[in-house]
């Protein structure tokens, strides 16, 4: 019967055409190795993300009046609800987790160089995606936290020169963060993000497919000079059973801490009540805002924040293009690009601890 | 005429056809993006807020304490001094747009966003905060505690 209907296809498709790039594709098999699942576990998380989204879908209300009751609904009333709400907020965290070490692993293997340049220009811009996913998401249960986040980040966007107080607009559907911002921010998050990450993804991937995965420099000289000291497995099944036991490590993690420390809900948005002490943006933001929060309000002549922003964007930018400035000879790397890598890592890693404890 | 310039016809004219179609479908390309911008900047909201509110009762604050009221769609913070002095500031600080608050312990007024402070004048004192908060004037009516937007001068 299988073989019948395979048949079938095959006679109209060829289908071993089709699956050959997957029969011939290997995965260069060293001891960090295990760095090549990162990619693929973030995708998982995508996935998942798409999946609980969309169940989420069928009882949220976008709306300032509507939104918080609606998810305090789908947590208290609606079957497994708190579970999914929960899974989805634990897999964006851990997705954003997974895609920032995935950046890191490629910036320390020097996967990043040439003829890679657009796989990590890509992935550079998904993760600014998955964080625009995150800033977004974040407001719709609209709850205090959510709310101020809401109103300083966007604030943020107002600080930057000529384009910044248009764009505040735009992103505030007004010039305050109010019901139509949450209606603006809940169409970012489930129609316009999602349409362009699943075409940013879909390049990211055909380029990973199309190049083959990168072997680190010292490896690559060693096994350019010793050609029989290659070691390599096959993508289909050796890696791709490997990967999908990785998933399924993920899945036990995910599911164990959306069960068990299930996420909280906070107090409804009002636009009339202080903030609350003790207020801070999502972790994957604290770097950021925790810098924002040490430059003096006057810099020379310019605002503190205008600063700020702007050297987050330059920053943003030559992150973009890193790879643009790094020789494509294993044994000329440059050295600076490493040094910038662990200095960046230490920066977000110290930032994000000290914006954590500070009061 | 020869085949050679029959297959050719005479670059200006193909280039004008070029310019004329080229053009034609940009301009209609205009026509179909100019109305999606415009849709996507939000209309102007009219504050109706006016210039004057009631901001509390006057029993309704005890010395050293505060509360937030509405300024039309913003939020306004009333303060009453252990004296018995009333002052009323716009609530929004000037860093980043969150919304302040009263300390009692420090008797400033305090933004928990950036740790921002300012005392009762409204001046920016430490922290981010680039400029001073808004200052009301503050009348008791009656019952009533009222803040109007200071007259320009």
């Amino acid at each position: 019967m299988f073989a019948a209907v395979r048949r079938w296809f095959d006679e109209r498709l060829d289908l071993d055409d089709l699956t050959a790039p997957l029969r011939h594709k290997t995965v260069p098999s060293h001891r960090l190795s295990y760095w090549y699942f990162l990619g693929g576990i973030t995708l998982f998380l995508f996935v998942i993300q798409v999946l609980t989204g969309i169940l989420l879908l069928l009882y949220y209300r976008p709306g300032a009046n509507e939104a918080f009751g609606s998810v305090q609904y789908i947590m208290t009333r609606v079957r497994f609800g708190w579970l999914v709400r929960s899974i989805h907020s634990w897999s964006a965290n851990l997705m954003i987790f997974t895609a920032f070490a995935h950046m890191f692993s490629v910036l320390f293997l020097k996967a990043y160089r040439k003829p890679r340049e657009l796989t990590w220009v890509s992935g550079v811009l998904l993760l600014f995606l998955v964080m625009g996913f995150g800033f977004s998401g974040y407001l719709l249960p609209w709850n205090t936290l959510a709310f101020f986040a809401t109103k300083v980040g966007t604030e943020i966007t107002g600080q930057v020169p000529i384009v910044g107080k248009p764009m505040m607009i735009f992103l505030r559907g007004g010039e305050d963060v109010t019901g139509a911002t949450l209606t603006r921010f809940f169409g970012f998050h489930v129609a316009v993000l999602p349409g362009i990450a699943t075409l940013l993804l879909l390049v990211h991937l055909l380029l990973v497919q199309r190049l083959g995965m990168s072997i680190p420099p010292k490896l690559e000289v060693q096994w350019t000079a010793d050609p029989s000291a290659k070691r390599e497995m096959k993508f289909f099944p050796n890696f791709l059973l490997r990967e999908l036991m990785a998933w399924y490590v993920a899945l036990g993690v995910l599911g164990a801490l959306a069960a068990v420390f299930p996420w909280n809900l906070g107090v409804k948005a009002d636009p009339f009540v202080s903030a609350p002490a003790g207020i801070k943006p999502e972790w994957y933001f604290l770097f950021m805002f925790q810098t924002l929060k040490l430059i003096p309000s006057k810099v020379w002549f310019i605002d503190g924040e205008v600063l700020g922003v702007i050297a987050f964007g330059l920053v943003g930018l030559l992150w973009l293009l890193l790879p643009f400035f790094e020789s494509d000879q294993p044994s000329h790397m440059k050295r600076w690009i490493t040094g910038l890598s662990v200095f960046a890592l230490a920066y977000v890693a110290g930032m994000s601890v000290y914006g954590l404890l500070a009061k | 005429m020869s085949t050679d310039q029959l297959s050719q016809p005479e670059p200006t004219r193909r280039r004008m056809v070029g310019i004329f179609l080229g053009g034609g479908l940009l301009a209609s390309f205009a026509s179909f993006i100019y109305p999606v911008l415009r849709y996507l900047v939000p209309p102007a909201v009219v504050d109706l807020g006016g210039d004057e509110v009631v901001a509390a009762k006057l029993t309704e604050l005890k010395p050293n304490s505060a509360k937030i009221f509405r300024f039309g769609s913003h939020p306004g913070l009333l303060i009453m001094e252990s004296n018995g002095t009333y002052r009323a500031l716009s609530a929004t600080c000037t860093h980043l747009g969150c919304t302040v608050q009263y300390r009692t312990d420090l008797r400033e007024v305090w933004c928990a966003c950036h740790n921002g402070i300012y005392d009762l004048n409204g001046r920016n004192l430490s922290g981010p905060p680039p400029r001073p908060l808004d200052v009301f004037d503050v009348h008791v009516r009656g019952d009533e505690i009222v803040v109007s937007r200071k007259r320009e001068a």
